[in-house]
């Protein structure tokens, strides 16, 4: 059996009181920076479980669409005159539009030719945002104004730290995130993508356009990269082109299939996972580097699934 | 009037002629049958109907409109579904899930009312859900609803592909095999739910070596050998044909010509 109605609320409850629960054990304010960065990274595998997961396509460029969600929040303010918090709606937009036009040609592609492509998409971004120097100061980067909502919270009288006020921001949006991801899962849109997964052949007969559903997939994802690009910017209030560099993009994908990128939970915790074991992994010092991809094989050698489909999978075979 | 029409099709691979020449028609709730040994381009004249492979020659008109070449999701849109020889069953979705994207053309809408989960989008997907429970009832699959489609037996699994086929609502049902790898009994079901849905006025085109099945509910016979068809007629016809009996029935004939008897 597959536990399904539920599956969603459950999710949801579960997660949200994570998050509202962990800072309790929390000893010192960076926790909350250690779990918004989490939460930040789990929002755009959310994105990628769409792609990767319902829809069984591979983008090795997503870090990308990262990049201008970051790079929006930057420059728009002091281009554009936009408050920051516009200024990632518009760097949201910026990204649908150009995963929109980047996607049509290269979902035609399929499996590591995809995987190529996309991978080429990041580089050139990442490119873009190292070369306009004038415009990004380039590989040194660039500043991030206030998103000032902190300041506006305490004049209604929620007076929040710095790490706590970005740690509920990241949290909520994150939850935001995964309850529109979920939603997608059991929707028409949602089947469709899982449908096309399982065999595009089948999914064409029985009415699917395939080629528009890919691209809604990657629009979609695309847009949830951007997001979680502004997020981490405006915290940081400095933005380097790494964020759009090739090893986040592989950082994300790893994420989603170390977690089990069938699964919006799955995939947070993946993301959970690898952004706090290299914290943990510092005790073994020089080893570290070494740890973490050892961790990683023996993890896609033995729950290839990945980690949580893999737990409650036996969980389940216990059960029974 | 007929609601296919076949005129001449053809399709070469490479400079080999796979299939060449082929007509025929279709008209509502009838059931055509297509045979011929392996190797014959049955498959691959299915392929062509169907929009998965591109014509090299000739004219599919569906309805009195020429639709020859449309990918498979237009043609789904016109009332053409199909099932596959080689099971496309999609693996990780439910038996239910699998049913309900059947519904796709009735149960799509706006995908921002989908991310939403707004009440829109849940009626459609609560409709598909109960009309996709009655077609897997009426295959014999009601009970598995909740199962993981790949945990069926491949009869179960040729069942259910053909209720996904059927959620279309379509007005032409291509079948490829429906009845390979099914015992007797589950070769009578499926027989029976051939003929209801050409009761029901939909017209029905169907590949099967299973001999008795195809002369007890076929209306028309389309005979392909070498990808040419070498006769066509109503089944008593077909089962006496010296060139068919040569090339394809051989063997089978004394068993053809008793179940015909």
């Amino acid at each position: 059996m597959i536990m399904r109605p539920s599956n969603k609320v459950v999710t949801l409850v579960i997660l949200a009181a994570i998050i509202l629960i962990a800072p309790i054990f929390f000893p010192s304010s960076y926790y909350f920076r250690v779990g918004s960065l989490i939460f930040v990274n789990g929002l755009a595998v959310t994105g990628l479980v769409i792609l990767l997961g319902y829809a069984g396509q591979i983008s090795l460029g997503h870090a990308g669409f990262v990049g201008i969600g970051a790079y929006a929040c930057a420059l728009a303010p002091v281009h554009l005159g936009l408050h920051p918090a516009l200024a990632a709606i518009l760097g949201a937009f910026l990204s649908a539009v150009i995963a929109f036009l980047v996607g049509r040609p290269i979902l035609r592609l399929k499996g590591y030719y995809l995987a190529v492509a996309s991978l080429g998409f990041g580089i050139l971004v990442s490119m873009v945002l190292s070369n306009e120097a004038q415009l990004t100061g380039g590989p040194d980067g660039m500043p991030v104004p206030e998103l000032g909502l902190r300041a506006g919270l305490k004049t209604i009288g929620i007076d929040l730290s710095n790490t706590e006020f970005w740690y509920a921001l990241s949290g909520l949006v994150l939850v935001v995130g995964a309850w529109l991801a979920l939603n997608l899962y059991d929707s028409s849109t949602g089947r469709a993508l899982r449908a096309l997964h399982g065999s595009e052949v089948a999914a064409r007969t029985v009415g699917i356009d395939v080629a528009h559903y890919k691209l809604q997939a990657f629009i979609i994802s695309a847009v949830y990269a951007s997001v979680s690009g502004s997020l981490l910017a405006l915290q940081n209030k400095f933005v380097t082109p790494d964020i759009a560099g090739f090893l986040h993009s592989i950082e994300m994908v790893t994420m989603a299939v170390l977690g089990g990128a069938g699964s919006v939970f799955g995939a947070i915790l993946g993301g959970a996972i690898l952004t706090t074991l290299p914290q943990v992994l510092t005790v073994f010092q020089e080893y570290e580097q070494l740890m973490l991809g050892l961790i990683m094989m023996l993890v896609m050698i033995f729950m290839r699934e990945g980690l949580l489909p893999a737990i409650a999978r036996r969980l389940r075979g216990r059960g029974e | 009037m007929s609601l296919l029409q076949i005129e001449g099709l053809g399709i070469d691979f490479g400079g080999l002629r796979a299939v060449n020449d082929v007509g025929f028609s279709l008209k509502p709730g009838e059931i055509v049958s297509v045979i011929g040994p392996n190797g014959a381009g049955k498959t691959t004249l299915f392929n062509m109907i169907s929009g998965i492979y591109a014509p090299s020659r000739g004219r599919v008109v569906l309805d009195g409109e020429d639709v020859t070449r449309l990918p498979p999701h237009l043609l789904a849109r016109r009332g053409l579904s199909r099932t596959f020889q080689n099971l496309q069953i999609f693996q990780s979705m439910t038996v239910l899930e699998n049913a309900v994207a059947g519904h796709h053309l009735h149960d799509r809408g706006s995908v921002f009312a989908d991310l939403l989960a707004l009440p829109a989008s849940r009626r459609r997907t609560r409709a598909s859900e109960a009309s996709a429970r009655a077609l897997l009832d009426r295959v014999g699959l009601g009970r598995a609803c909740q199962q993981e489609a790949g945990s069926l037996s491949y009869g179960a699994l040729k069942r259910l592909e053909i209720a996904r086929a059927l959620a279309l609502k379509p007005r032409v049902l291509l079948l490829d095999e429906p009845a390979a790898g099914c015992n007797a009994v589950e070769t009578e079901e499926i027989d029976h739910l051939i003929a209801q849905v050409a009761d029901e006025g939909v017209s029905i085109l169907l590949v099967e070596h299973d001999m008795k099945m195809v002369m007890r509910i076929s209306n028309h016979i389309v005979v392909l050998d070498h990808g040419e068809k070498i006769a066509e007629g109503e089944p008593a016809a077909i089962s006496r044909n010296a060139r068919v009996i040569e090339a394809y029935l051989g063997a089978q004939a004394t068993e053809v010509q008793n179940a015909d008897g």
